[in-house]
């Protein structure tokens, strides 16, 4: 099959963040037939046709969402677009901000038309400056032609679309979190239900998805949401952006068809294992998935896929680790993560990531013991499923599935007080 | 608390057309912690109180957020604060060298100012969203990437 980039079409391409050249690449055309030749509910059936999956992470499926939307609420509904990536290993939604700010209006401009939306905030995490004032930018641009603001694209329909920018809290990329940071609170994630469909910003119905996931809506009312669900798999249509970075030698993001399998990521696309060494683990959809093994490199990347080998194609982060890498220390960074983002609402989750993460640091100082194992695979079974959001629950994935296909180094490490994989590559390994 | 903080004329305006973007005056807290901070460097008591009056909330509610967002800072920094990621990807290409060398160049612990008050530096534990350019730094606002040592001498070079 050829490859179809839909959404790094642009990339790289510096004309391409310019309204008047976007104009003439295709921008705001199919937000236009949308308006033209579509009633809102054919807009919501098309994205359902094409198995659009939330690609923040969830991938819940994006169409469904948007029914969930109350039609008789005598409230205003709102968007909130997610651009808080801060799951580590995940820069995609940055090169659609920066390289192809209209094309994400444009999809706010058509998902908000089909679910009578009239205000957008797009929630941008405080560090993306550079991906800030892009977007700004063209949002600018785009009031300025009338696209945005009282008429858009000369219609009789308004639309509204306003940057809010985040302050350094992961936990506002949990959608929840998200709301309460819109309304100007701490980032402390709400129990659901209700869920934000009915109650979210302001106490009124939000609808809360992706930058990617908005991205590809042009494309799908362009050319039909069965075109988009046939480049995919079964549940899971069309492209994504898989952002690959670690042990690699191409780091980048590379946009394939959902499914496409991590040896061909990897490999193809990648240029393989940096210096030529030998794949020893790949994190598949951010540092909250569970880890894999070399030997899974065959798997294809889709949500349902993975979800069945107990990870999770999450925010399609694809993290390389080499035969060299102490995983050991590679999840005491990873936990580092964690209990530093924990927002310390749930007990095990605030207790728990800073636990994990003290323990570890005492393993690879060399001052652990072997029970300290054991107790972090007892504190694993605390930690899942006992807190409002899935931040534990990444946090807990990722301990339990390193001491489940790794074990063997942190037996080592918390007994000999030194890492395996440095021993080993020493030929010094205790017998 | 004798000094008192106030945004200047222009970012009261800015201010003031923020608001119109919410349904509630609370919801322009980050947009007004932000303001604070581009245009004083960090965000004093004295700007929480100013802050709180303009939301018509808690001085409390204000400290609450202030202390909640790691981006928004309680104190000065050097002029050009440097953030080293510290996050997974940027570890497996060694962000560890980055912080020795860090270290070594400006002289200073992480969490304190270099002598000229010029520069200050620490590593992160989040992600900051540029791991193809792994190992990287943020400075000034933006993104480094892709660090060597000779880097490190140009980025801080152009800044001294």
């Amino acid at each position: 099959m050829p490859i179809v980039k839909i959404l790094s079409e642009f990339f790289g391409n510096e004309q391409a963040r310019d309204l008047q050249w976007r104009l003439k690449h295709g921008g705001y055309e199919a937000a236009r037939k949308a308006f033209r030749e579509m009633q809102p509910d054919e807009v919501t059936q098309e994205v359902i046709k094409a198995n659009l999956r939330g690609l923040g992470g969830a991938g819940f499926p994006t169409g469904r969402k948007w029914t969930f939307v109350p039609k008789d609420s005598d409230k205003p509904t709102y968007l909130a677009v997610n651009c808080d990536e801060a799951e580590p290993g995940t820069f995609k939604d940055r090169y659609i901000v920066e390289w192809d700010p209209h094309r994400l209006i444009e999809g706010i401009i058509i998902c908000s038309y089909a679910v009578a939306i009239h205000t957008a905030y797009v929630y941008i995490r405080g560090e993306y400056v550079r991906p800030y004032e892009r977007l700004q930018k063209a949002i600018d641009e785009a009031y300025e032609a009338g696209i945005l603001g009282k008429n858009v694209l000369g219609n009789n329909f308004q639309l509204d679309v306003f940057t809010h920018r985040g302050a350094g809290a992961y936990i506002c990329g949990e959608e929840t979190g998200l709301l309460e940071s819109l309304e100007g609170k701490k980032g402390w994630p709400r129990l659901k239900p209700p869920f934000p469909a009915l109650v979210g910003a302001f106490g009124c119905p939000t609808v809360i998805n992706n930058v990617e996931t908005l991205s590809h809506l042009p494309k799908i009312i362009e050319k039909g949401g069965q075109w988009f669900a046939d480049l995919g798999v079964e549940r899971s249509g069309g492209t994504r952006l898989f952002a690959l970075s670690g042990c690699v030698n191409k780091p980048g993001v590379y946009e394939l068809p959902a499914g496409t399998p991590f040896r061909e990521l990897i490999y193809e696309h990648g240029g393989g294992i940096l210096d030529g060494k030998e794949l020893k683990a790949i994190i598949p959809g951010g540092t909250s998935a569970a880890v894999l093994s070399a030997d899974q490199v065959d798997l294809p990347m889709d949500f349902d896929t993975l979800a069945k080998v107990k990870s999770m194609a999450g925010s399609g982060a694809v993290i390389i680790m080499d035969e060299d890498v102490c995983m050991v220390k590679a999840l005491h960074n990873i936990q580092n993560f964690f209990a530093h983002e924990s927002c310390g609402q749930c007990t095990p989750c605030r207790e728990g990531t800073s636990w994990v993460y003290r323990i570890l640091s005492r393993i690879v100082e060399g001052k652990g013991s072997p029970s300290d194992v054991e107790t972090l695979r007892g504190l694993n079974q605390n930690m899942s499923g006992t807190s409002i959001c899935a931040l534990c629950e990444g946090a807990s994935m990722a301990l339990g599935s390193f001491l489940e296909k790794f074990g063997d180094e942190f037996d080592y490490y918390a007994k000999y007080g030194r890492s395996y994989v440095e021993d080993a590559r020493k030929g010094a390994v205790a017998v | 608390m004798s000094s008192s903080f106030e945004f200047t004329s222009e970012n009261q305006k800015k201010f003031q057309e923020i608001l119109k973007r919410y349904p509630t005056k609370r919801a322009a807290m980050l947009p007004a912690m932000h303001m604070a901070q581009a245009q004083h460097g960090f965000i004093p008591p004295e700007a929480e109180e100013y802050i709180a009056g303009l939301l018509d909330v808690p001085i409390i509610d204000v400290r609450e957020v202030l202390s909640f967002y790691s981006l928004f800072l309680q104190e000065a920094k050097g002029k050009h604060h440097i953030k080293v990621c510290g996050s997974l990807s940027c570890w497996l290409r060694g962000s560890g060298e980055i912080r020795e060398y860090l270290l070594e160049k400006l002289g200073v612990d992480e969490g304190e100012l270099t002598e000229d008050g010029k520069f200050s530096w620490e590593t992160v534990p989040d992600c900051l969203g540029a791991c193809e350019l792994a190992p990287m730094l943020q400075v000034d606002g933006y993104f480094e990437g892709c660090l060597t040592r000779e880097k490190i001498d140009e980025i801080v070079k152009e800044r001294t």
